[in-house]
């Protein structure tokens, strides 16, 4: 997760982690990964929260929510609701092979001056009303608790205001009027733009993996495992490649961060990062539910009125016992 | 003083609120925050007890949690000071004002050890749980006499820094 330096002690204890910007993390979590039988289901829990695989804080809008069969078509969604704190459904495995489930995202946000006032463009869209069920949760405001903010921001969930306490106060500032980006006057200056993409993933296969999902576009950060995220066993170091526009994106750091904190006394999460080929190699500390997320910024949008890009992409993936 | 629901059920025994021979006069209980370079820092909850040396009893001296985190009760995140929730959190309808405060920023504290502790083996524990960080338990054993009273200190690794007591 980080690096904590134990600045007044001595005899300081030195964990290293890995670093991130925020610690509210979008998670989808199957029931399993790997199903056998003539009519395997799937069931997924998905939520924003701090610890892994905990839904304390949101739920996953269902709505983000694409399942992909293994021939590439749109599979369905079944009997989700949305909780207090998670969201839940089903998958019925119609078909063999591997299944993508998951969110994508892209957008356009940043700023413009005109007449020498700033103003935002591209506010990622809020919870829809009554999102948040009977609880009365917040919906499309800043919600109470515990909101994410800062790059690490999660999909779906609306700019809010940091913490009270050391941290600081509200990272907002003052309102500013937000525009969508179709409406930058002619006469703007001071455009800066950043196109976000992100993908969270997981993968569940019926029978026997298949990589027909895995096959790289050329566009953006791609996931493209050497080894099978279906087939990931414990004490087998994993390797899992990523692309940006089809090309090894190599020096990649990737946080992996194993589910059931509240099991230990600290999160546990460690890094890897990419080779030349673009080639990252997992050592897993045993079996279980991981959490990973990489992302990458440069200076090739594919909307060229943004002028700077970030990708991230994120996935859970199951490590069976040996 | 408060008193709990918990050290009533205490009555006259070795944590006792009575008022018997204080050998403990003037002891002091000192115990760091640590300052920590992380992305995303939070104060801690830090739960600091006194037991038993047999588990026998246990007694809250203090609690620094969130009162009032942005209009809600934090308490919600209690239950993740694990070993202090399971021995005496749970038990308290409601946490007592004068044994409890607002999370500290990083720097070193000190709270006197209750007068009235009577002559015993003890622990005093010290536990903290951080927001998008870890927890950690500090223990430090304490004996309390007329005669040949210990106090003792002890050094957290990640989440607290030294914890010690310190008995006249």
């Amino acid at each position: 997760m980080r690096k904590i330096a134990l600045g007044l002690m001595a005899t300081a204890a030195v964990l290293a982690l890995p670093q991130t910007a925020s610690a509210h993390r979008q998670w989808l979590l199957p029931t399993a990964t790997t199903l056998s039988g003539d009519d395997p289901w799937v069931d997924v829990d998905a939520a924003v929260s701090n610890d892994l695989f905990y839904p304390d804080h949101f739920p996953l809008q269902l709505a983000q929510v694409k399942v992909t069969q293994p021939d590439g078509s749109e599979g369905k969604l079944e009997h989700g609701i949305t909780g207090r704190h998670r969201s839940t459904f089903d998958v019925h495995l119609t078909q063999e092979g591997t299944w993508r489930i998951g969110t994508a995202s892209s957008n356009i946000m940043g700023s413009f001056k005109v007449d020498g006032v700033e103003k935002r463009v591209g506010r990622r869209p809020g919870p829809p009303a009554g999102a948040f069920g009977p609880n009365g949760g917040p919906a499309g405001g800043a919600p109470a608790g515990m909101p994410p903010r800062g790059e690490g921001r999660p999909e779906g969930q609306p700019p809010a205001g940091g913490f009270g306490g050391p941290n600081g106060g509200p990272n907002g500032g003052p309102a500013m009027e937000t525009v969508s980006i179709d409406a930058i006057p002619a006469n703007a200056t001071d455009i800066k733009l950043t196109e976000s993409i992100s993908r969270n993933d997981i993968f569940v296969t019926r029978g026997k993996p298949t990589t027909n999902l895995f096959t790289p576009t050329g566009k953006g950060l791609e996931f493209v495992p050497v080894t099978h995220p279906d087939d990931l066993v414990a004490g087998q170091p994993a390797k899992f490649r990523f692309l940006i526009d089809g090309k090894p994106a190599a020096g990649l750091k990737l946080e992996i961060i194993p589910g059931g904190k509240r099991y230990r006394d600290a999160e546990d999460g460690f890094t890897a990062t990419t080779d030349a080929q673009g080639v990252a190699t997992i050592n897993w500390k045993g079996a279980g539910m991981y959490w990973f997320t990489t992302s990458a910024s440069d200076k090739n949008p594919s909307d060229k009125r943004a002028t700077d890009r970030r990708m991230s992409y994120t996935a859970t993936v199951e490590v069976q016992a040996l | 003083m408060i008193i709990t629901p918990n050290q009533a059920r205490w009555g006259t025994a070795l944590l006792g609120a009575t008022t018997l021979t204080s050998p403990a006069m003037a002891g002091s209980i000192s115990v760091e925050v640590p300052r920590l370079s992380v992305a995303e820092y939070h104060r801690p909850y830090v739960a600091i007890w006194i037991a038993a040396a047999d588990g026998s009893q246990t007694r809250t001296l203090d609690v620094w949690y969130d009162a009032k985190h942005r209009g809600e009760p934090g308490t919600k995140w209690l239950s993740d000071l694990r070993a202090w929730w399971r021995e005496e959190g749970r038990n308290m309808a409601t946490i007592p004002v004068g044994l409890s405060g607002p999370t500290r920023a990083p720097g070193k504290y000190v709270i006197p050890l209750p007068k009235d502790l009577k002559a015993g083996a003890y622990v005093l524990k010290v536990e903290a749980a951080r927001e998008t960080g870890g927890r950690e338990l500090v223990s430090v054993p304490v004996t309390i006499a007329p005669k040949g009273a210990k106090g003792g200190a002890a050094q957290g690794k990640g989440e607290l820094g030294a914890v010690s007591v310190t008995l006249p």
